[in-house]
């Protein structure tokens, strides 16, 4: 059995991590309400833009004038946008974005498509670097602060891999931020958009376009992808700190439990300590009696 | 039919403004275009340049970063790059800016340089607009 010392040793350090899981639990919860106001103000710009695209494609008729709204005849190369945090300690939040990541590279492998990788994260970064994967490019660094700029540029290599034919559909996969105690990784194809359905009553307008329908929508369809991949950016970023915040708090309490099984221990053992020493004295006593 | 206007500016960064408004005056890419209530639905993309609108008897100036409008149901939505009304504005910094780029404009070599230029004292001149009517 584990001595006084070792327990009240063990004692210590179990404290000691409880503080800082405590310590991190505070952080993640300050960056959470951080990075949650940034998505909630992209939000308005996000939703406006998806209304716009809806609306200017609803008038094409013929898709093919628009290299970005046209799918490819045959799908034989695709491009998947990984995007994960750059951290870990944060539950299984990274892994379970992996493993959907892995399905998905398994799935299109099944179908004869072969699958080339942008990474968006260290952690995707890291988990591929020794795995049979075509990887093109990686980011890390984007999630401490999620800039326009990085969308613009993202996205913009995945427009000119689209455009050129080295990859006839884009996915993206990120952490889709459902509430704060739950985030679904989810795939959404990027390239070529589909832009959703407007109801039919919005039909009877008939807008003026400036300079043209043409060339708005040209001029559009890129910066639609930025906004996507920026919104799951933005999610992504808002998951995983709730994911480390709710790890944290986990811990937390993991280590308050342990503590309290640990104090039993020690308080039974010196109970035992004392008992011992008191049968010798009055063992010793008795013996001087006689 | 309604006798206002429903004003509404947004950027990647932030909702910048929203309000109930008389007038508003933005700069299309094809020149200037006004938007008065009863207005029909209109689409249009925008250069670097001052939004106006009137309040009332008060007019009030934005400095928008190119993007889009849309004008439908006496509501006008503009999708910005990026906007900035007058207090947000760093009068220093912008003048800053405008000499940078002016700068940049005498000494660039080849296209790319020039027009990365151009576009950035478009935008501080626009800048520089709007704070000095404050």
């Amino acid at each position: 059995m584990a001595t006084l010392r070792d327990i009240k040793r063990k004692i210590d350090a179990v404290k000691k991590t409880s503080q800082i899981t405590k310590a991190m639990n505070m952080v993640a919860a300050s960056k959470l309400r951080g990075a949650q106001q940034n998505m909630e103000k992209f939000h308005p710009y996000a939703l406006k833009f998806r209304e716009f695209i809806g609306r200017l494609a609803a008038g094409v008729e013929d898709t093919s004038a628009y290299t970005l709204l046209t799918p490819k005849e045959e799908v034989k190369r695709v491009e998947l946008l990984l995007v994960t945090a750059d951290r870990g300690l944060c539950g299984s939040f990274n892994t379970n974005l992996l493993v959907a990541a892995e399905r998905f590279i398994r799935a299109k492998k099944a179908e004869g498509v072969e699958v080339t990788l942008v990474n968006a994260g260290r952690k995707a970064r890291d988990y591929f670097k020794r795995r049979p994967v075509n990887v093109r490019d990686s980011y890390t660094g984007l999630l401490n602060k999620v800039a326009y700029e990085d969308g613009r540029r993202i996205g913009g290599s995945l427009i000119e891999r689209f455009e050129s034919g080295e990859a006839d559909e884009v996915y993206i996969l990120y952490s889709h931020f459902i509430n704060i105690v739950k985030q679904q990784p989810s795939v959404v194809r990027l390239l070529p958009i589909a832009p959703e359905s407007q109801e039919s009553g919005q039909k009877g307008f008939e807008y003026l376009f400036e300079p043209s329908h043409e060339a708005l929508l040209t001029d559009l369809l890129p910066n639609y992808i930025y906004v996507q991949v920026l919104e799951s950016l933005y999610q992504t970023c808002v998951g995983e700190q709730a994911a480390r915040m709710a790890a944290m708090e986990n811990a937390t309490n993991n280590c308050k439990d342990l503590g309290r099984t640990l104090t039993l221990t020690y308080n039974k053992a010196r109970q035992a300590g004392i008992t011992k020493e008191l049968m010798d004295i009055v063992g010793g006593a008795e013996a001087l009696k006689k | 039919m309604a006798d206002k206007i429903f004003l509404e500016i947004v950027t990647p960064e932030k909702k910048v403004l929203s309000e109930t408004v008389d007038i508003v005056v933005a700069p299309g890419e094809m020149g200037e275009f006004g938007v008065l209530p009863g207005h029909i639905p209109f689409l249009c993309k925008l250069k670097v340049g001052e939004l106006r609108f009137r309040q009332g008897a008060s007019m009030r100036h934005v400095a928008v970063m190119g993007g889009y409008a849309e004008v439908l149901n006496n509501q006008v939505t503009i999708l910005a790059t990026a906007a900035e009304t007058a207090s947000d504005i760093d009068l220093i910094r912008a003048k800053a800016a405008r000499e940078r780029a002016e700068r940049r404009i005498a000494e660039s070599r080849d296209k790319v340089d020039f027009a990365r230029a151009q576009a950035a004292l478009q935008r501080a001149i626009a800048r520089l607009k709007i704070a000095e009517r404050q």
